[in-house]
C-alpha cells in the first residue's frame, strides 16, 4: 500500500486521482485509435484493398501500442531534456533539497529527483507517472528571486500535482501534444513544397502525390483543433487552484506561494526554454504574455491575479 | 415462480449487499489505519535521527560551559525519555521536552563565542533545527491521517462496524504549548 494521502480532503483528492487516472487512459487509447483510423482511410485513399487496409491499420496501431507505453514510460525524461533542466544533487542544491525533502514529509510523498534549470525567469514544474517516478524542476532565476517562504509555496504546488497524479495527465499531453506539432509542421511543409514542385514539373505523376498531398492537408486541419483540446483537457483552471490550497494547507502558510506569485507577475522575463506543449506544466504561464497568436489560443493558465486573490483571502 | 422462491431471493440478496458492505468497510478502516501507522514511522524515523544527535551535540558544548550541569541533564533526560516511549502520545510529550531542553541549551551557549565559533557545534545546531522542521511536517501528516481515520471509525454506519471490530480512534501528535512555555533561559548557573 503505497499510495499516499495529500493534507487536503481526501474525498476531491481520490477523485481527482480518479479522474486523472481516467483522462490519461482515454488520452491514450484515443491516440492509439487515431493512428489505426488515419492508416487506414490512407490505405484506401490509396486504393490498397480494404482487407491490406485493415492489416496495415493493424499493425499501424499495433506499433502506436509500443510508442504509447514507451511515452509513458519515458515522456518525464523528454518534457525533463527539451526544458534543458539538469539533475542536481543535494550538495549543489542544499536548500532546494531541504526544502523539497521536508514538504515531502508532510504531504507523505517519496523524494522526487531534483532538477534545476539555468534560466533567470521566475517557473518550475513537475513530472513523472506517478509519486515514485516523480521530477521536479525549478529554475535558477526562482531560487535567486524568491525567500524561502516563497520556494516552499511553489515546491508545495508542484508536489500537489505530484500527489494528485496531475503530473502524469499533464506529461502525456505534453508529448503528445509536441508529436502533434511537429506532424502538423511536416504536414503544411509538405504541401508547401509539393505545390511548388508540382508547378515546376507539370505533369509528372500528379495523381498519387496530389492525393498525399491533399491527405496531409486534411489531416493536419483536423489535428490542430485536437491540439486546442488535449491542453484544455491537461489543464483546468480547478487544476491550478486546487494545488495552490493543496500548497496552502501543506506549507500552513499561504502568503508564501501568493508572494511567489506576485513576483512572477511582475517579473518579465519569459522562460525561454517552453514550448507549446510544455507551456501548461508550468506554474504560471512561462510567454509573459509575449507568445504568438497560437499559444495564446490555448491561454494555459487562470489568471495570476486571481490565484493571489484567493490565496490572501485564506 | 412460486412466493417462496422470491422471497429467499430477496432474502439472499439483502444479505449479500449487507456482507460486501462489511467487508469494503472493514477493508477502508484497515487500509486508513495502516495509512496512520506508516506516518507514525515517518515521525519516529525524524525523532530517532533527532536522538542520535544530542550526545555529540552535549560532548561539544560540554568542552565550552562544563559547569551547565542542569542543562545537560535535562537535554539527556528529555532523549531518555523520548528513547523509552512506547505510544505516540509518550513520544510527543518527550519530544516537547527536548525541544525545549535543546533551546535552553542553545540560549545558554549564545554566552560562550568560542563555542559559538565551532564548526561542529554549528553544523550539529543546523542539522537539528532541520530536524526540527522535519518533525513539524511529519506531524502535520500524522495528525492528517489521524483526524481521516478518527472520522472514518465515527462516522455511520461505519462506526458499527468499528466498534464490533475494535478499530479505536488514534492520538494526535500534538507540539504543547505548555512544554514551549516551561523554556526559561539562565545564565546564573
Amino acid at each position: 500500500m503505497s499510495r499516499s494521502a495529500s493534507p487536503t480532503s481526501s474525498i476531491s483528492i481520490h477523485d481527482a486521482i480518479a479522474a486523472n487516472r481516467r483522462n490519461t487512459n482515454l488520452l491514450m487509447g484515443g491516440f492509439v485509435l487515431t493512428v489505426g483510423v488515419v492508416v487506414f482511410a490512407a490505405g484506401v485513399v490509396l486504393g490498397l484493398p480494404p482487407d491490406v487496409s485493415g492489416i496495415v491499420a493493424a499493425v499501424g496501431a499495433g506499433i502506436s501500442v509500443v510508442i504509447a507505453w514507451l511515452l509513458y514510460r519515458s515522456s518525464d525524461s523528454i518534457v525533463l531534456g527539451i526544458s534543458e533542466a539538469k539533475q542536481v544533487t543535494r550538495e549543489q542544491y542544499p536548500e532546494l533539497f531541504r526544502t523539497v525533502e521536508n514538504l515531502c514529509i508532510g504531504a507523505g510523498l517519496p523524494m522526487p529527483k531534483v532538477y534545476v534549470i539555468q534560466d533567470g525567469a521566475i517557473n518550475a514544474f513537475a513530472t513523472g507517472r506517478d509519486p515514485h517516478h516523480a521530477s521536479i524542476a525549478v529554475t535558477t532565476g526562482l531560487l535567486q528571486k524568491t525567500e524561502k517562504l516563497e520556494l516552499e509555496g511553489v515546491i508545495g504546488h508542484e508536489l500537489s500535482h505530484v500527489g494528485n497524479y496531475d503530473t502524469r495527465l499533464m506529461m502525456v499531453t505534453a508529448v503528445l501534444v509536441g508529436l502533434i506539432a511537429i506532424l502538423v509542421d511536416v504536414m503544411l511543409r509538405m504541401t508547401w513544397y509539393g505545390a511548388g514542385a508540382r508547378k515546376r514539373y507539370k505533369g509528372k505523376g500528379e495523381g498519387g502525390a496530389g492525393v498525399l498531398l491533399l491527405i496531409g492537408a486534411i489531416v493536419a486541419l483536423v489535428l490542430a483543433p485536437i491540439v486546442a483540446r488535449l491542453i484544455q483537457l491537461a489543464v483546468s483552471r480547478q487544476r491550478e487552484y486546487l494545488a495552490d490550497a493543496s500548497s496552502a494547507l501543506l506549507t500552513r502558510y499561504p502568503a508564501g506561494l501568493a508572494g511567489a506569485l506576485e513576483k512572477i507577475s511582475k517579473d518579465d522575463d519569459p522562460l525561454d526554454v517552453a514550448t507549446k506543449g510544455t507551456a501548461h506544466l508550468f506554474i504560471a504561464d512561462p510567454f509573459k504574455g509575449n507568445e504568438s497568436s497560437l499559444n495564446s489560443l490555448f491561454q494555459t493558465h487562470p489568471p495570476i491575479a486571481e490565484r493571489i486573490a484567493r490565496l490572501r483571502a485564506m | 415462480m412460486s412466493a417462496g422462491i422470491i422471497v429467499l431471493i430477496v432474502i439472499l440478496a439483502i444479505v449479500a449487499v449487507v456482507i460486501l458492505f462489511i467487508w469494503s468497510t472493514y477493508n477502508g478502516l484497515v487500509t486508513l489505519r495502516q495509512r496512520v501507522r506508516e506516518a507514525w514511522s515517518g515521525i519516529d524515523v525524524q525523532l530517532k535521527r533527532r536522538a542520535s544527535l544530542v550526545p555529540n551535540l552535549v560532548e561539544t558544548v560540554k568542552g565550552y560551559a562544563a559547569h551547565e550541569k542542569t542543562v545537560f541533564e535535562n537535554v539527556t533526560k528529555a532523549r531518555s525519555a523520548l528513547m523509552s516511549a512506547t505510544t505516540p502520545q509518550q513520544a510527543a510529550q518527550a519530544d516537547n521536552m527536548l525541544t525545549g531542553a535543546l533551546k535552553t541549551l542553545f540560549a545558554v551557549s549564545e554566552a560562550y563565542p568560542d563555542l559559538k565559533a565551532n564548526q561542529n557545534f554549528l553544523q550539529l545546531q543546523g542539522e537539528l533545527s532541520d530536524l526540527e522542521a522535519k518533525i513539524a511536517y511529519a506531524r502535520q501528516f500524522y495528525n492528517t491521517n489521524v483526524r481521516d481515520f478518527n472520522t472514518r471509525v465515527q462516522v455511520f454506519p461505519a462506526v458499527l462496524i468499528a466498534r464490533n471490530f475494535g478499530f479505536k480512534e488514534e492520538g494526535y501528535f500534538e507540539a504543547e504549548e505548555a512544554a514551549r512555555a516551561d523554556v526559561k533561559v539562565s545564565f546564573s548557573n
